[in-house]
């Protein structure tokens, strides 16, 4: 048994020394599935904060995961083909420069979840669930009659977006700045948790009459969390868009709000790093169990079912014990 | 003396049932004032509509002066009506310091801090642990509350009451569920604490309600049919008839 803080440590530093082996010995195709496990794991932090900490099970994520990378595929394809977004009242160009997308990805995503979290938050339990399904759907089909960026089809994007200094079309470029951004949210969640918000969020999961008492409004806090969370997970979408140079409105499907969900299971719910260990599970299984079976997702619901059974803190929960104190 | 709570004429009524009939009753300044009555007398109905969690359907309730009868319980929590739950209502997964901190951040109104943390604030551990230390609790500060014993969650309500240092505590039912130990010493805390603010308790053991109580109110199927101190509670023969008779 190791304590949290070793275990992750130690998941850290294989996400730095897997793709450098793998760049080393030239294998540029487990740089791509190191890249899409950071992303997923960075589109599962941003929903660990509402589901993990705030108690907030969102089924329709996915919503704010498309919408990233809709801004990514919107604005890249406007710049690509020339045309501009719009030109009244004023003009409007796209772009490949990826922090600009990243920026519009996370303002776009997150006044997204203040609306759908607003009306959202009227329910809780299962009607919670079931709206904010509802809100993702809505998205999703949304896209697919969107004849002007694709429909069902989606965007193809030719050359990925351009980073001041990087070349982002080098695997091991890419992965190193898909996994700066991973750490740089995990630290400032990491952060937040211990913060005066993190601490009223976690008791407004508990015991909400409690907050209530102490003179704090418990729906405020969770808005504000969903808030936050649609955001980190519309960053994800867009990075997901560049990783794939594609976006289509699979990426608001209920199937990948779900599997947001089941990253965060796997891994350990409300722990820092159980998004990173449930989404780097996820790619390994899905390569390799993936390559032997397509009914794969068989083994991983097995997998999910005794996790819910008998390992009620994730594989986190698994390997270590539980640090005491504030 | 300074009347600090007051409800006045609160009536509320579930279906033919009238839970609360025209309940009058008021808590000065440096008293505990005790309500009891039979299960199903409409304790916690009054409870409810003091605390904001339940609306009247008629009459009103004062703080210091102020009518407070359409704010809901975390607006009357920031005027200063602290109460204690009967079922505790504590973050279980969390430690004893963080439950009192949360209510220290309360008191403070700055839950919007998001990079700084709650334990390096010395404002709001100084609150915090001040208060641990007046329960007797600091030396449990960093368990884990699901690990407590009921009488320490029962002290650790009453730290969370206390950091935000109320104008009045409400208290349902704080000796529920303790033992005769456990109780004696809660008494002997809650005695101190009235100079602090007033207590309206709700209380169901007799020994702690003639220990503790400045005056008692008898409430019986949703009516008040008395209010005095210990010695004229005791003497009431309508109160003997409705209630204590019924005990002894």
């Amino acid at each position: 048994m190791i304590t949290e803080r070793h275990l992750n440590l130690l998941i850290l530093a294989g996400l730095i020394l897997v793709p450098l082996w793998a760049w080393a010995a030239d294998e540029p195709f487990t740089i791509t599935l190191a890249t899409r496990a950071v992303i997923f794991a960075l589109a599962a932090a941003g929903l660990n904060i509402a589901l993990g900490i705030g108690g907030l099970v969102s089924l329709g994520h996915a919503a704010f995961f498309g919408i990233g990378g809709y801004a990514m595929g919107i604005l890249a394809h406007h710049a690509q083909s020339y045309t501009a977004l719009s030109t009244w009242p004023f003009l409007i160009e796209g772009t490949k420069s990826m922090p600009v997308i990243w920026l519009v990805a996370i303002v776009t995503s997150a006044l997204a979840a203040l609306v759908i979290g607003l009306l959202s938050l009227r329910t809780a339990g299962v009607y919670f669930i079931m709206i904010t399904l509802a809100f993702g759907q809505m998205f999703y089909f949304f896209t697919i009659s969107w004849a002007a960026y694709g429909g069902e089809d989606g965007l193809s994007i030719y050359i990925r977006n351009d980073f001041p200094g990087l070349n982002t079309l080098d695997p091991i470029q890419f992965y190193g700045l898909c996994l700066a951004i991973l750490c740089a949210v995990l630290f400032a969640t990491a952060r937040l948790m211990r913060a005066p918000f993190g601490l009223a969020l976690n008791a407004a999961r508990q015991t909400p009459a409690r907050v209530e008492t102490v003179g704090l409004d418990p729906t405020r806090l969770k808005l504000a969390a969903f808030v936050i969370s649609g955001a980190i997970t519309g960053l994800a979408g867009a990075l997901f868009a560049d990783l794939n140079r594609f976006v289509s409105p699979t990426m608001f499907s209920w199937q990948m709000s779900g599997e947001l969900i089941v990253f965060i299971i796997i891994g350990g719910t409300g722990r820092l790093f159980g998004p990173v260990v449930g989404a780097a599970t996820f790619v390994m299984l899905e390569h390799w169990l993936g390559g032997l079976s397509e009914y794969w997702l068989i083994y991983l619901g097995g997998m999910l079912l005794a996790i819910v059974l008998f390992g009620r803190g994730g594989l986190i929960g698994l390997l270590t014990r539980r640090e005491g104190g504030a | 003396m300074t009347v600090v709570l007051e409800a006045r004429g609160i009536t509320k009524r579930f279906g033919a049932v009238v839970a609360s009939d025209a309940i009058s009753l008021d808590l000065r300044a440096g008293e505990i004032h005790a309500v009891i009555g039979p299960n199903g007398a409409g304790k916690s109905t009054l409870i409810a509509q003091i605390s904001g969690s339940l609306a009247p359907d008629a009459g009103s309730v004062q703080l210091l002066g102020e009518d407070i009868t359409a704010l809901p319980p975390r607006l009357r929590a920031k005027k200063g009506l602290a109460r204690t739950f009967q079922i505790s209502a504590l973050a279980m997964e969390d430690t004893v310091l963080q439950n009192v901190l949360l209510g220290a951040v309360g008191a403070a109104g700055s839950p919007w801090r998001f990079w700084r943390s709650v334990g390096a604030d010395r404002d709001l551990r100084g609150k915090a642990e001040a208060a641990l230390e007046r329960v007797g609790l600091l030396s449990e500060a960093h368990r884990v509350v699901a690990t407590l014993s009921h009488g320490q969650r029962r002290q650790l309500e009453v730290a969370v009451a206390l950091t935000l240092a109320p104008k009045a505590f409400l208290m349902d039912e704080p000796m529920a569920g303790l033992g005769t130990e456990g109780s004696q010493r809660l008494t002997a805390m809650l005695d101190g604490l009235r100079r602090e603010a007033p207590i309206l308790l709700v209380e169901h053991d007799m020994d702690a309600v003639f220990a503790l109580a400045d005056r008692i109110s008898v409430l019986v199927y949703g009516r008040i049919i008395a209010t005095g101190s210990v010695e004229e509670i005791r003497a009431n023969a309508e109160v003997r008839a409705a209630y204590l008779g019924e005990e002894a």
